[in-house]
C-alpha cells in the first residue's frame, strides 16, 4: 500500500480524498495556489506545497509543478480528483514516467475515451448501442445535410473534445444546420482547441442516467448501479440520485453489462462512469465514458455501502477487487444537492466572498462533503461548487424528507448560494412523482416562484432586527450572552459600566 | 428604545425595552410577548409567545438581511433619536453610488464620465468565477465619476461609479 498520496486538486474533492487517505493510514500531501493558502484542504493536510498563481494553468493544471512536489514530498501516488488534470492522458503519462502511480485509468484508456468520436467508434465495434449519427467529425456542410436527412431532424451537433455543453447545438430543421455547424465549430475551437464536431439524432428531453464501473488491474470489472442525473441547468448537473426511479433490476443488469463491456473494450482500470441517454421508451444509448471519480459518487457509496475512494486507492496499489458482481447489493435511496456559490436571484451568477456564518446540518441519513468553513473567503478564480449535501433514506420519499429537513438547517451567510433552488425542486410535484428529464429544470424555472413565508415572518424579522440592534450583535461585532453585549450605538451597556465600576473600586 | 424598522421596504414602528434580561415589545401599536437569547453572534433564538424562531443576521457591505427560517428579509434599522439616520435606499434624487455586489475583476467599462445614461444602462462588466456580470445604473442621469479601472480587482461593496 502507498505511504503518501499527493492530491492534485482543491475544494471539497481534495478534502474527500484526504479523508480517505487518513482513514487508510496514508499521509496526504496537498498543493495550493496563491489564493488557496487558507483553503480547507490545506488546513487538513499533512504536507502542503504552494504551486503558484491563482490561474489554474499556473497551478492546478501545471503538470511540471505538481510532479516536482511529488518528487520533493516523496509521494508514491497521485489522486487527481475530478476536473483539472483528472482526464488528462498526458498527465497520467507523465506520472508513469516519473515513477508515481496515477490513481485512475491508464493513459491509453483515457485517450480511447477522451475523444467522443473515437469512443463511439470503439463502442460500435464492441456492439454497444449509441444514438444514431456519425462516429467521425463532420467534414462539410454537405455531409452534415446528408447525414441529418438520413437520420431525421431534430439533430444535435457536438464537439468531439467536448463537455459541459460547450460546442453543442440543437438543430430543428435543415435551414438552421449551416450556421449551427459554424457556431459549434468555432465554440469547440475556442473551448477545447479542437474544432471537430459530430452529428447525432437529438433525443428531446431524454433522461441522463450513468453507470458506475470499477475495474482492477487483474481483469475484473464490476458495475455498481446507476445514478439518475437528469436534473441539469445549462448541461451542468445540479441534483443526482441513486438508484434511478425508472430503472428496474432487469434494465439495471442490461445497462450494467453494457457499461462493463464499454470498460473492457478500452482495457479500463480503476473507477469510471459510463453515461447513457435514455428515451421515453427506456431505450438507452451510450453517450460517453468519464474516466475519473464523479462529483456525484457519494450517492452510489450510500446505496452500495462501498467507499469508492478507498477502492480506487486499493486498485491503484495493485489489489484485486474484494468482491464480485453478485455481492453488490443496492439498499435504500440517496439524493445529492450540489451547493454552489451562485445567486439564484441574479441568473445564477457566481457569488464569491467571505462566509460570515455557517450552520451545518447533521442527523440521520445526512452526509455533507464540504470544502468551506466559516470565515473563509471563497475565491473568485475557480468552479463555484462549495459542498455537496446528500440525503439517504430507506426509500426515495424518506431521502427527500431528510434532505428537505437538512436544507432547513443549512445556512451559509455572507455569500449567495443556490440552496433555495433545492427547496423548490424537492417540493415540486413532478420531482416527487419522479417525472424527470433533462428539460425538467428549465421548465420549472420558467414557472413563477411561489412565496412561502407569511406576513408573520416579516413581523418576526422586524422584532428580531430591533433585538439585534439592542444587543449590538447584528454586525457580528461582539459575541457572548445578551446581557454582556454592547449597545448598537457603541455606548457601553449598563451592566458593563456597572461591572467596570466594580473593578475600578 | 424606539426604532424605525424597514422590512422588505415596509415600515414598522418598534418599541423595545430590555430590563434584567426580559423584554417588552410593541410593534406598530401591538404588544408582543418576547423572549430572546443570542445563541452565538448573528444567531438569535427568539420566542414570541410560545412560538420559537431561529433568526440569522447577515451583513454584506452596507446591506443587512435577516433570515427567519429560509425566508430572507432586507432590513434597515433606524434609531429616530440618532442623528445618523440613513437616507432612504429608494431615493431617486441626488448622486447614486454604483456598488459591486460581489468580488471580481473589472473586465470592461461601458460608459465614460459625463455620459448621459438611461436607467438600466450597463456601466461596468465584472467577472467572477469565469462568468461576466453587467452592473447596471439604477437611475437615469449623468455619469459623474468612474472609480473602477479595467483589470482591477474589486470587493463587494466597493464603489465602481457615481451616477448623478
Amino acid at each position: 500500500m502507498f505511504k503518501k498520496i499527493l492530491i492534485a486538486n482543491r475544494g471539497e474533492i481534495a478534502v474527500r480524498v484526504l479523508r480517505a487517505c487518513h482513514e487508510m493510514g496514508i499521509a496526504a500531501v496537498v498543493v495550493y495556489s496563491d489564493v488557496d493558502r487558507a483553503a480547507l484542504h490545506v488546513r487538513k493536510s499533512d504536507e502542503a506545497y504552494p504551486i503558484g498563481a491563482a490561474a489554474a494553468t499556473e497551478s492546478y493544471l501545471n503538470i511540471e509543478k505538481i510532479l516536482d512536489v511529488a518528487a520533493r514530498s516523496g509521494a508514491d501516488a497521485i489522486h487527481p480528483g475530478y476536473g483539472f488534470l483528472s482526464e488528462n492522458a498526458k498527465f497520467a503519462q507523465a506520472c508513469a514516467a516519473a515513477g508515481v502511480k496515477f490513481i485512475g485509468p491508464t493513459p491509453a484508456a483515457m485517450k480511447a475515451m477522451g475523444s467522443k468520436t473515437r469512443a463511439r467508434q470503439a463502442m460500435e465495434k464492441a456492439g454497444v448501442p449509441s444514438v444514431p449519427g456519425t462516429s467521425w467529425g463532420v467534414e462539410s456542410v454537405e455531409e452534415a445535410y446528408e447525414v441529418a436527412t438520413k437520420i431525421g431532424y431534430p439533430v444535435m451537433l457536438k464537439a468531439a473534445a467536448g463537455g459541459g455543453g460547450k460546442g453543442m447545438r440543437l438543430v430543428h430543421e435543415s435551414g438552421q444546420l449551416k450556421s449551427a455547424l459554424e457556431a459549434a465549430r468555432s465554440e469547440a475551437e475556442r473551448s477545447f482547441g479542437d474544432s471537430e464536431v459530430y452529428l447525432e439524432k437529438a433525443i428531446i428531453n431524454p433522461r441522463h442516467i450513468e453507470m458506475q464501473v470499477l475495474a482492477d488491474e487483474h481483469g475484473n470489472t464490476v458495475y455498481l448501479g446507476e445514478r439518475e442525473c437528469s436534473l441539469q441547468r445549462r448541461h451542468q448537473k445540479v441534483l443526482e440520485e441513486a438508484p434511478s426511479p425508472i430503472v428496474d433490476p432487469d434494465m439495471r443488469r442490461r445497462m450494467g453489462e453494457v457499461a462493463v463491456r464499454v470498460a473492457q473494450a478500452a482495457n479500463y482500470t480503476n473507477a469510471g462512469t459510463v453515461e447513457f441517454l435514455v428515451d421515453a421508451e427506456k431505450n438507452f444509448y451510450f453517450l460517453e465514458m468519464n474516466t475519473r471519480l464523479q462529483v456525484e459518487h457519494p450517492v452510489t457509496e450510500l446505496i452500495t455501502g462501498l467507499d469508492l475512494v478507498h477502492l480506487q486507492i486499493r486498485i491503484a496499489a495493485g489489489e484485486k477487487l474484494p468482491f464480485r458482481q453478485e455481492d453488490v447489493q443496492l439498499r435504500g435511496h440517496a439524493i445529492e444537492c450540489r451547493i454552489y456559490a451562485e445567486d439564484p436571484d441574479n441568473n445564477y451568477f457566481p457569488s464569491p466572498g467571505r462566509i460570515t456564518l455557517l450552520l451545518a446540518p447533521s442527523g440521520p441519513g445526512i452526509r455533507r462533503d464540504s470544502g468551506m468553513y466559516e470565515g473563509w473567503n471563497v475565491p473568485i478564480d475557480y468552479d463555484p461548487l462549495l459542498a455537496k449535501l446528500i440525503g439517504y433514506g430507506e426509500d426515495r420519499n424518506q431521502a427527500i424528507a431528510r434532505l428537505t429537513r437538512a436544507l432547513s438547517e443549512y445556512f451559509v451567510g455572507g455569500i449567495k448560494t443556490n440552496m433555495s433552488l433545492f427547496r423548490r425542486i424537492l417540493r415540486d410535484a413532478d420531482f416527487r412523482a419522479a417525472k424527470l428529464d433533462t428539460g425538467f429544470l428549465d421548465r420549472m424555472l420558467t414557472r413563477p416562484k411561489e412565496t412561502l413565508h407569511d406576513s408573520m415572518s416579516a413581523e418576526v424579522a422586524a422584532i428580531a432586527a430591533g433585538i439585534f440592534a439592542v444587543l449590538g450583535s447584528a454586525s457580528g461585532a461582539s459575541s457572548g450572552t445578551p446581557d454582556r453585549s454592547q449597545a448598537v450605538d457603541g455606548s457601553v451597556s449598563k451592566w458593563r459600566s456597572a461591572s467596570r465600576r466594580e473593578v475600578l473600586r | 428604545m424606539l426604532y424605525d424598522v424597514t422590512i422588505n421596504g415596509k415600515s414598522y414602528k418598534l418599541e423595545l425595552t430590555h430590563v434584567d434580561g426580559s423584554w417588552s415589545c410593541r410593534l406598530n401599536g401591538r404588544d408582543f410577548e418576547v423572549d430572546a437569547v443570542l445563541a452565538r453572534p448573528d444567531v438569535l433564538s427568539l420566542r414570541i409567545g410560545n412560538r420559537a424562531y431561529e433568526v440569522k443576521s447577515e451583513r454584506v457591505a452596507n446591506d443587512l438581511h435577516l433570515w427567519v427560517g429560509s425566508a430572507r428579509f432586507a432590513v434597515e434599522v433606524r434609531d429616530p433619536r440618532s442623528l445618523r439616520g440613513r437616507s432612504h435606499a429608494g431615493d431617486d434624487h441626488g448622486p447614486r453610488k454604483i456598488i459591486a455586489t460581489m468580488p471580481g475583476k473589472v473586465v470592461r467599462l461601458l460608459v465614460r464620465e459625463g455620459d448621459e445614461i438611461e436607467a438600466g444602462a450597463g456601466i461596468v462588466v465584472v467577472e467572477a468565477m469565469k462568468m461576466q456580470n453587467e452592473i447596471k445604473s439604477p437611475k437615469k442621469g449623468t455619469v459623474q465619476k468612474i472609480l473602477a479601472a479595467e483589470a482591477a480587482t474589486v470587493n463587494a461593496g466597493d464603489v465602481l461609479a457615481i451616477v448623478e
